[in-house]
């Protein structure tokens, strides 16, 4: 199953030590391409879930002739949007373990691309300011130990020793009464692991297009027979919706009707500063979470804005409320000046979880409603898809994300682990 | 959209609102297949481009409206109050057994 990406240059040291003493430019990591009339599979979005697909679809299964369509440029949807976290102390059997997998391959990612992504294992944190809250991650900490995961809920002298910042007075509004402590949680470097995938994606004959936009998909019976772009109709019987923020819109075209509401998720990265907050911070009651990036900025967010939008524009609400939230656990953050914020789009389904696997439409494949949590879950969803797509059973890592799980009852309760905590 | 147009307070602060749901029809809990229950809980049109949705004026008047809002600008086109109000089918039933008995 693994074998050497026979086009891919491999970088090594010597490489950079002879790019920097000659100067000479780096060579492109990846080509663009003819659009093709027909392609075994076609991939929509370009983003970290749609190449993923195509990576582990031709390195793992041999599947090459494949076409991913991103209608702006390759990470410009939530890949390029969200906090980098990843954490697998989730609330249900099967998300813990699914979530694991996908921290385990972001932990190989490096290697496995021969490409820096900047796995960062930091440790995260989630507070509790509430007895509800303490049960709820006394539970957590049961489920994730079960399933072999590290993971406790930690004391606030302890905390103290791990986030010297943190208020862990007693004095403050929301008093910090514990926290679920999850040492394998940290933050990767999330254009990196766009590039690094699209690099070997397309060095094992993947097609990347950017600028294509989907503009419709044709059925032909109940089976998937192409897609239609901005750039022409392109064949195929295989369509997988990779899309995050317009995924119930793509679903459509194929006639499949998504539980999903698309809603802004705002956040916000600082001036940079000495390191000094080596952990990830999560607080589920003041809807914030914070990390310093290896850059020294903090970057900051909080849950999704109170109404659904297509609208990527930030609101001052967002920084005023943020900006308070993270004052009460850090006070002596007070004087750092916010450098930007922004916006992504979010498609939240009924039970925080998300939808993967097959639809009523033969062919036609969704890896959606990745809510606030896409990002992390990456590399297990384009793993498990591709091998779906492969083999035409479903793996039983992801058998209980399904979309008929919603019209048959099974909706999965995840809220209490996603709904806000990164 | 920063203020929705309130037609009995006047313009306000979107904050003051709570955003309750896409309008749609309920089917009968009496007579609707599981199917059709679910799609009506779980399926939102989710439009990118006007809809119209049920706003509820939580920090005014309290009031429930109909609101018609782009959901790319957020331009908001028309706020009204709801055309008749929510009624619960066991005051129709109770209605209709009025009508029987007299």
């Amino acid at each position: 199953m693994r074998h050497r990406h026979r086009s891919l240059p491999r970088y090594s040291a010597f490489d950079l030590v002879r790019h920097g003493v000659s100067g000479s430019r780096w060579p492109s990591v990846w080509q663009a391409r003819d659009l093709q009339p027909s392609y075994d599979v076609v991939v929509v979005g370009g983003g970290v879930h749609g190449l993923a697909t195509a990576y582990y679809l031709a390195h793992h299964h041999g599947i090459t002739n494949v076409a991913v369509l991103e209608k702006s440029y390759l990470g410009s949807g939530a890949s390029g949007r969200n906090t980098a976290i990843i954490r697998s102390n989730y609330l249900t059997p099967e998300g813990v373990r699914f979530y694991d997998r996908s921290l385990k391959l972001y932990q190989a990612l490096a290697a496995d691309l021969n490409f820096n992504v900047m796995f960062s294992r930091r440790g995260h944190l989630t507070l509790a300011h509430n007895d509800s809250s303490l049960r709820t991650m006394r539970w957590r900490a049961e489920v994730n130990k079960l399933e072999g995961i590290e993971s406790e809920v930690i004391a606030p002298n302890e905390i103290k020793e791990l986030v010297g910042h943190l208020d862990t007075s007693g004095r403050a509004r929301y008093p910090i009464l514990g926290a679920l402590y999850h040492p394998p949680g940290g933050t990767i470097r999330h254009d990196a692991v766009v590039w690094g995938y699209a690099r070997a994606a397309n060095a094992l004959g993947v097609h990347l297009h950017q600028y294509t936009e989907v503009i419709g998909i044709d059925v032909g019976g109940d089976r998937v027979v192409g897609v239609q772009t901005n750039r022409g109709p392109i064949a195929t019987s295989v369509v997988v919706n990779c899309t995050a923020g317009w995924s119930s819109l793509i679903s459509k075209m194929a006639g499949v009707e998504m539980p999903i509401k698309t809603f802004p998720l705002q956040a916000a990265v600082t001036e940079p500063v000495r390191p000094f907050l080596h952990a990830v911070v999560v607080s589920g009651t003041l809807h914030v979470y914070v990390s310093q990036t290896d850059r020294g900025e903090l970057v900051f967010g909080a849950s999704v804005d109170p109404f659904p939008s297509y609208s990527m524009r930030g609101s001052l609400e967002f920084t005023e409320g943020v900006a308070g939230h993270l004052l009460e656990l850090m006070p002596s953050l007070a004087n750092m000046r916010v450098l930007r914020q922004w916006a992504g789009l979010c498609d939240v389904t009924p039970d925080f979880s998300p939808i993967m696997g097959v639809t009523p439409i033969t062919g036609f494949y969704v890896d959606v409603g990745w809510g606030t949590y896409g990002f992390k879950a990456a590399p297990v969803a384009g793993e498990a898809i591709a091998q779906m797509i492969a083999t035409k059973k479903t793996p039983t890592l992801i058998a209980s994300f399904d979309l008929a799980r919603f019209s048959e009852g099974r909706l999965m309760a995840e809220k209490g682990a996603a709904a806000v905590g990164h | 959209m920063i203020l929705l147009p309130c037609p009995y307070c006047g313009p306000r602060n979107a904050s003051e609102f709570r955003y309750i749901g896409e309008q749609g029809e309920r089917p009968d809990p009496n007579q609707a297949a599981p199917s059709a229950w679910r799609s009506y809980l779980y399926v939102q049109s989710n439009e990118a481009g006007w809809v119209i949705e049920t706003w509820w004026h939580a920090s005014g008047c309290r009031r429930y409206l109909i609101v018609e809002r782009e959901t790319v600008t957020n331009e908001v086109r028309a706020v009204r109050p709801p055309a008749a109000p929510p009624r619960h089918r066991l005051l129709d039933q109770a209605e209709e057994t009025q009508g029987q008995s007299s």
